[in-house]
């Protein structure tokens, strides 16, 4: 299968297989107007099997995001069909609104104009606690 | 943003040292202090049933020499109409000097804090943080035992649920020399996070025991808690395990003699009136020294957030 390269663009690659949809859809990249190809299950030889997201235009994208759903995965910027940037990937240190807490305890499931904020609480574990109420993610 | 005390550890050891010898000066020099707070204003915002938290709160404003704007209880607020803990406290800042917030829900100071203009006083989130407690545990410890190196700790009780259990691990793991006797049955153990960020994380002894009097001995506080109801979505298993640990003067025949039995009340049977008369009962002590320790701290706000 064949995908066309992009020339200017932001190319997610290495992306664990299955982890792909989760992060199209956090990215919110049904909502661009440019062209933005989701390929799954891509044989690969170091992995055997990954995901790929491919944007083809420079536009903002949240790398905390990616971050947080797979620090494995590569982000190259390309302009010009040539790579001008490759960014380093880790879990980012703080998520708003990207996940919400479950204890039923939380201020969070009352007060409705407030963010759901996680912070990284522990690196090694990629473990997240609510601000709130410290319960993990 | 002003200073607000969510947990604890908003406080340094050295605030805390120095919050408790403050109180203790207020205590002794109650003439000093009469009118620190001339003309500030304390409001309780009280979400959830509360006597001695509150009546401390308002007590320990009063004799400062301020005054205290209230609810009478949530029922009567706007929070009945629903509005938002945000808004409330936006209000609220128009109105007085300092807030001391108590609310079922866990986080609610921390939002709180977040929006209003005046310091926020957590007096007590849901079952996650109770730092004025804390403060009172940490005073009447330090008065009995002349400081925390070196102390065996025992919690007893609901160490699950607790929210000053917590917060008293929390705190006390900041000291040299801690051992802590964590006494639960199996449901009601302190939580995984509790003990890997404030037990494992500083390498602080800790034993955990389903029995007390295999452990009483080895204590030098005791701290029994009450196994609380409204912490419980299912009634059986509170009335199972509600009289887990009961503290009797039998009970106590092995305990070192200068023990010291703290409880943050309010209690149910879960110590004998008998031990009351027993000089090693704290509970009471502790309740006087909450008063001080919210009087030393109201006056640190205030003065930090530039109102005195």
């Amino acid at each position: 299968m064949n995908i066309d390269s992009i020339a200017n663009g932001i190319v997610i690659d290495h992306i664990t297989a299955g982890r792909g949809r989760m992060l199209y859809d956090l990215l919110k990249l049904d909502e661009l107007d440019q062209s933005v190809a989701f390929i799954k299950n891509v044989t690969s030889s170091k992995m055997g099997r990954k995901d790929i997201i491919k944007i083809d235009g420079i536009t903002d994208v949240d790398f905390d995001l990616i971050g947080y759903v797979d620090p494995e995965a590569t982000v190259n910027i390309i302009k010009d069909t040539v790579i001008i940037e490759k960014k380093k990937l880790s879990p980012p240190k703080k998520l708003t609104n990207v996940l919400f807490c479950k204890n039923p305890r939380c201020i969070t499931t009352i007060e409705q104009e407030i963010d759901h904020v996680f912070v990284l609480s522990n690196e090694k574990e990629k473990e997240y606690r609510c601000i709130y109420c410290e319960t993990k993610a | 943003m002003v200073r607000s005390i969510i947990d604890t550890t908003d406080l340094s050891v050295e605030e805390i040292d120095s919050l408790i010898e403050t109180a203790m000066d207020m205590y002794e020099h109650p003439k000093d202090y009469a009118h620190v707070c001339d003309g500030m204003i304390l409001s309780t915002l009280f979400y959830e049933p509360s006597t001695r938290t509150r009546l401390s709160f308002e007590s320990a404003m009063l004799t400062l020499g301020g005054r205290v704007i209230s609810t009478p209880s949530a029922d009567s607020s706007s929070a009945s109409k629903g509005e938002s803990v945000a808004d409330t406290v936006r209000v609220i800042s128009c109105y007085a000097d300092i807030i001391a917030m108590r609310h079922h829900k866990e986080g609610a100071a921390y939002v709180a804090s977040q929006y209003s203009r005046i310091p926020v006083i957590n007096a007590g989130d849901g079952g996650h943080c109770h730092p004025t407690k804390t403060l009172a545990d940490l005073c009447t410890i330090k008065q009995e035992k002349g400081g925390f190196s070196g102390l065996t700790v025992g919690l007893c009780g609901d160490l699950k649920f607790g929210r000053t259990v917590h917060s008293l691990i929390n705190a006390m793991s900041r000291y040299d020399g801690i051992r802590f006797v964590l006494i639960s049955p199996e449901e009601l153990k302190v939580p995984s996070y509790v003990k890997n960020e404030s037990l494992k994380k500083k390498n602080i002894p800790y034993t955990q025991v389903t029995d007390l009097e295999e452990v009483i001995s080895e204590l030098d506080i005791l701290y029994m808690t009450r196994v609380q109801r409204e912490r419980f979505f299912n009634e059986e298993d509170y009335l199972r395990l509600k009289d887990s640990y009961i503290l009797t003067p039998e009970k106590l025949r092995s305990a070192k003699r200068d023990l010291s039995i703290l409880h943050p009340l309010p209690r149910v049977n879960e110590i004998s009136v008998k031990v009351d008369e027993d000089p090693r009962a704290c509970y009471f002590k502790q309740v006087e020294n909450g008063r001080y320790m919210r009087m030393a701290l109201i006056t640190k706000l205030l003065k930090e957030a530039g109102r005195l």
